[in-house]
């Protein structure tokens, strides 16, 4: 098995605070991993740390076989970003953004002029190539921020939240999104709310108070802690939590 | 009134929790004293110049080293031919020459009558006539020094008295601008930022739909800075006085209680603004184009307003920081009671109901 | 490079999307620089002069219509007694008082010597330093008049005279405008530089737009080149619209070489974008940038000679202007300009700017930090 992202007892601390206490997981190629908590149980710190945001405080970690303490710059060649907080150029129109992001990740002009065809014409938002993005609806901007973060072709996809105030119908038509991008082979790291989203995971993990308490796939998870839905697994688990915000 | 209290201790809690913008608040005042008292003065001395002594006789000499020995001037050193002096003039190395023709004591001595030449750098005018006159008058002198035997027949002496500032400090003029100018700031901006930031959080309409009176509201967001202008105040003249040794001649109440006048003016204008705006950065712009420059120029600390094309002469009359210049002046430094700026109070007060009545108004139509 | 191709792409497309804030950066400095020297205006003239003439004498009528005559002086006051002339100080209404005792013209005939009082409001320095040294000297010329009237030429001329020829360089006519013109434009230039850069990467920071920076493989340097390329040539266009403006407005054309002064204020840009860019990497929030800003340009311009001579500063207020870019500018500009100072002349001012612009630069990349 191949495992692009290993963590062995990373760990994050602010002060005397901390926020990922020694969290050990792999993530296998090609899968989608879902990592699930409850506000504050420490899911973007642990996923700042791997993404190159963040220098962990102690414990080793590789992405895309890459070191987390040195070889950040080449993870970042290798990985794509959407963070929780809409994060592209609202000033800029949806063509210039994309231009933009594929340029700084190194793409050609034709493979940018192709590409950004592609993706418009996938997303239905040919008509809105020349708007900015400020005046795109909340679930519009989503969906084109992911594929902006896919755009280069990364091995491996941090998404943060990716759906939170999203209709249950973009939300449909995101993970349709996110499927696609699995098929061609990226590995998907997603961070939600929503336990239904969490079923469409391949295995999640279940961070409680910096820690990691459960890892399996949905279904394991279910007849570990006999419950009959997602929902169950992460309230027995996260009611001891301490902290929240 | 409970309510309200409690408001003005939330806001306060805010301006606390940012330490950094806090320092600011309190840090700009002490140095702007600091730099205003001791490194600007509008008198000209140590300006560099340098002798060019083509006589180096008994005459030149001594009138050389009368001006060496003024603190208006350094003498440079070095020798210089003429195109040395021209490049050194170019550098910015010297801002005058002064120059010895061949053979000025003997001139002066047989013909009765000898010559110097001066040069001075007029790219900066004031200085250059200053300097100009302070030579001029150490001529003088040696000249009648010379002819001490002959009294000079008909003599008038003029006897100059400096009034208020012996000494010609700079401070004396700028005190009460930085007063003016810190006051302005610390009020306008602040108020103004602090509530634009209400709206654009969205924290605003959360406090709107509480059952206070948005009134209250507002006012409670001004009441913290009108504090701390107070502390500013009392810091800026405690500074003046022990560090700047500047006078105090007229009454301390009366000054606090104008100052808190021209705090209040300078609240409604933050509080106007943030009316009439809806973004931090237009808020920001407007407090600092449109407050602190006309504020520099126009209160008259700077530059006098007389020498103003008249259309600017009406306008500084707008600026609030104008009246109470003149209000800082006329208490700390020549020592007047009320009755010498009554007019100038009731000015400040007319500005600060103009602009509270038009925002009050305003603030009610968006609520509308 | 290719990177900071797209970077640059990006910025200039920002700025030239806000119509709103573009119009100010062009609009703004260009009305200021047309109205600030108006108001900055500090040629001494019209002092205000009130006289308290005891004397009432042909003498005394004589040297107060030379005294106004001389055009520096306007006569707010004619009146009775000294105390009503105070009251015109107070008021502002005066910054002079000339008082002529009783008895000037007998006694300066009858004993050959005769003393004039002289009052100056000294709060502000200048005026009362300017106006007390013109009035000295009409009164002097005055004294000559009275001697040449009264003695015979032959007589007088025994005592030696010291004929002073004075020559103002640079700026014959005394204008004053001629010295605040060009201090102005620095300071607009320094303005429009210092605070555009300094809330730049803030607002990146503020609207999370940072994170999808920081989360990519661009270099450190490439993103701050892209942030300052753009600025310096907005820099270099206001620097461009006050030159034209001073030209047009003023009738002020740069006496020195024009490529030196655009060699000057290129490298002084690169330093104070620097200085902006740095303070934007300290800062989490607009407000803050905005704040830090605000507080060293006061220092900067205040401290820069502008207004008041960097000379007469206390040793340790010269040391400081040391470290002060703007005062270079402010220096340079004056020099090129009014004094035709040649490449030659600036080198030492060229070359400490650049220090400052290679520091403060390459302290603002260390200092950005895509990961905390």
């Amino acid at each position: 098995m191949e495992y692009v992202i290993k963590t062995d007892r990373l760990t994050k601390r602010f002060g005397d605070f901390t926020a990922t206490n020694e969290i050990t997981f792999e993530v296998e190629k090609g899968e989608i991993f879902g990592f699930l908590g409850a506000n504050g149980a420490g899911k973007t710190t642990a996923m700042r740390m791997l993404c190159g945001l963040s220098i962990p405080s102690s414990g080793t970690a590789t992405v895309a076989g890459f070191d987390v303490y040195k070889q950040t710059e080449e993870i970042k060649r290798n990985i794509g970003y959407m963070s929780q907080r809409f994060s592209l150029y609202e000033d800029l129109t949806v063509q210039e953004n994309i231009r933009f992001f594929g340029g700084i990740y190194g793409l050609s002009n034709r493979e940018i002029k192709t590409k950004s065809e592609d993706l418009l014409e996938q997303l239905e938002l040919k008509n809105e190539a020349k708007k900015l993005v400020a005046s795109l609806p909340l679930g519009w901007k989503q969906k084109l921020s992911f594929s902006v973060a896919v755009l280069h072709q990364p091995k491996i996809v941090f998404l943060d939240e990716p759906t939170g105030g999203v209709d249950p119908v973009t939300r449909r038509q995101f993970w349709d999104l996110i499927y696609e991008a699995s098929a061609k082979g990226i590995t998907i790291f997603v961070t939600t709310h929503y336990m239904d989203e969490a079923e469409y995971c391949n295995r999640i993990s279940i961070m409680v108070d910096g820690k990691i308490e459960a890892l399996d796939t949905p279904a394991n998870l279910k007849s570990q802690f006999k419950a009959s839905s997602m929902d169950q697994v992460f309230y027995h688990l996260a009611r001891g939590a301490k902290r929240s915000d | 009134m409970e309510q309200f209290i409690n408001f003005v201790k939330k806001e306060f809690a805010h301006v606390w929790r940012d330490k950094k913008t806090l320092l600011i608040l309190f840090g700009m005042p002490v140095i702007q004293i600091l730099i205003f008292g001791f490194a600007l003065t509008n008198e000209v001395k140590n300006s560099e110049i340098i002798v060019m002594d083509q006589a180096k006789d008994q005459a030149s000499q001594q009138i050389s080293s009368r001006i060496a020995a003024s603190r208006y001037f350094d003498i440079q050193n070095s020798v210089m031919n003429n195109k040395q002096m021209e490049a050194a003039f170019k550098k910015g190395k010297i801002k005058m020459a002064i120059v010895f023709p061949a053979g000025f004591n003997e001139a002066l001595l047989h013909q009765r009558k000898a010559q110097i030449q001066i040069l001075a750098d007029a790219s900066d005018p004031n200085t250059a006539s200053m300097l100009t006159n302070y030579v001029s008058s150490i001529i003088q002198d040696y000249q009648n020094s010379i002819d001490k035997a002959a009294a000079i027949p008909y003599l008038i002496v003029p006897e100059v008295r400096m009034l208020y500032n012996p000494q010609l400090k700079g401070a004396h003029n700028f005190v009460p601008g930085v007063m003016a100018l810190v006051l302005m700031l610390v009020c306008v901006m602040m108020t103004a930022i602090s509530i634009v930031k209400e709206k654009e959080t969205g924290t605003m309409e959360i406090l709107l739909v509480s059952p206070f009176s948005p009134l209250l509201v507002i006012l409670s967001k001004a009441v913290p800075y009108l504090f701390l202008s107070l502390i500013n105040v009392a810091s800026i003249l405690l500074l003046s006085v022990y560090v700047l040794d500047l006078p105090v001649n007229g009454s301390v109440a009366l000054l606090f209680v104008e100052s808190t006048l021209f705090i209040i003016t300078c609240l409604s204008l933050g509080i106007f603004i943030s009316v009439k705006t809806d973004s931090q950065q237009m808020a920001m712009l407007i407090s600092l184009m449109g407050m602190f420059l006309p504020t520099v120029l126009f209160s008259g600390f700077m530059f006098p307003i007389e020498n103003m094309p008249y259309p600017l002469q009406l306008i500084s009359n707008l600026v609030p920081a104008k009246w109470f210049y003149l209000i800082v002046k006329s208490i700390m430094i020549k020592g007047l009671g009320f009755s010498a700026i009554w007019k100038e109070t009731l000015i400040l007060g007319g500005i600060t109901l103009g602009l509270l009545v038009v925002s009050l108004k305003s603030f009610k139509i968006r609520l509308a | 490079m290719r990177t900071i191709r797209f970077l640059l792409e990006k910025e200039f497309r920002q700025i030239f999307r806000n119509k709103a804030i573009l119009l100010l950066i062009i609009i703004m400095p260009v009305m200021q620089l047309i109205i600030l020297p108006l108001a900055a205006n500090y040629e001494v003239k019209n002092i205000n002069l009130a006289v308290v003439d005891h004397d009432h004498s042909s003498y005394s009528q004589k040297l107060i219509s030379k005294i106004t005559a001389s055009g520096y002086f306007k006569l707010t006051g004619y009146n009775a007694s000294f105390k009503e002339g105070m009251k015109l100080i107070e008021a502002d209404k005066a910054d002079l008082i000339l008082e002529i005792p009783h008895g000037f013209e007998r006694n300066l005939v009858r004993e050959n010597h005769q003393q004039l009082f002289i009052v100056v409001n000294a709060i502000n320095g200048v005026k009362a330093n300017l106006g007390g040294a013109y009035l000295g000297s009409i009164i002097r010329d005055f004294n000559n008049d009275i001697r040449l009237q009264l003695l015979p030429v032959s007589k007088f001329s025994g005592a030696a005279v010291i004929e002073i020829s004075s020559s103002n360089l640079f700026n014959p006519l005394m204008k004053y405008k001629f010295f605040m013109v060009p201090g102005i434009l620095a300071i607009l230039v320094t303005m429009i530089g210092g605070f555009l850069s300094a809330l730049n990467i803030v607002k990146e920071k503020e609207f999370g737009t940072i994170e999808q920076i920081n989360v990519s493989p661009i270099r450190k340097h490439h993103f701050i080149l892209g942030k300052l390329i753009p600025f310096w040539v907005l820099g270099n266009v206001v620097f461009t619209l006050g030159l034209l403006v001073s030209w047009l407005i003023y009738g002020i054309e740069p006496l020195g070489n024009l490529l030196v002064l655009y060699l000057f204020a290129s490298v002084f840009l690169l330093a104070i974008l620097g200085f902006g860019l740095l303070i934007s990497t300290f800062c989490d929030t607009q407000q803050q940038a905005m704040f830090i800003m605000f507080f060293f340009m006061m220092i900067f311009i205040l401290m820069g000679g502008l207004f008041t001579s960097i000379d007469s500063m206390p040793d340790w207020a010269k040391i400081v202007s040391r470290f002060n870019p703007v005062s270079y500018l402010i220096e340079v500009m004056r020099m090129v300009i009014l004094k035709g100072s040649g490449l030659r002349d600036i080198l030492p001012q060229l070359g400490t700017v650049g220090v400052f612009a290679i520091v403060l630069n390459a302290w603002a990349v260390w200092n950005y930090k895509k990961r905390n």
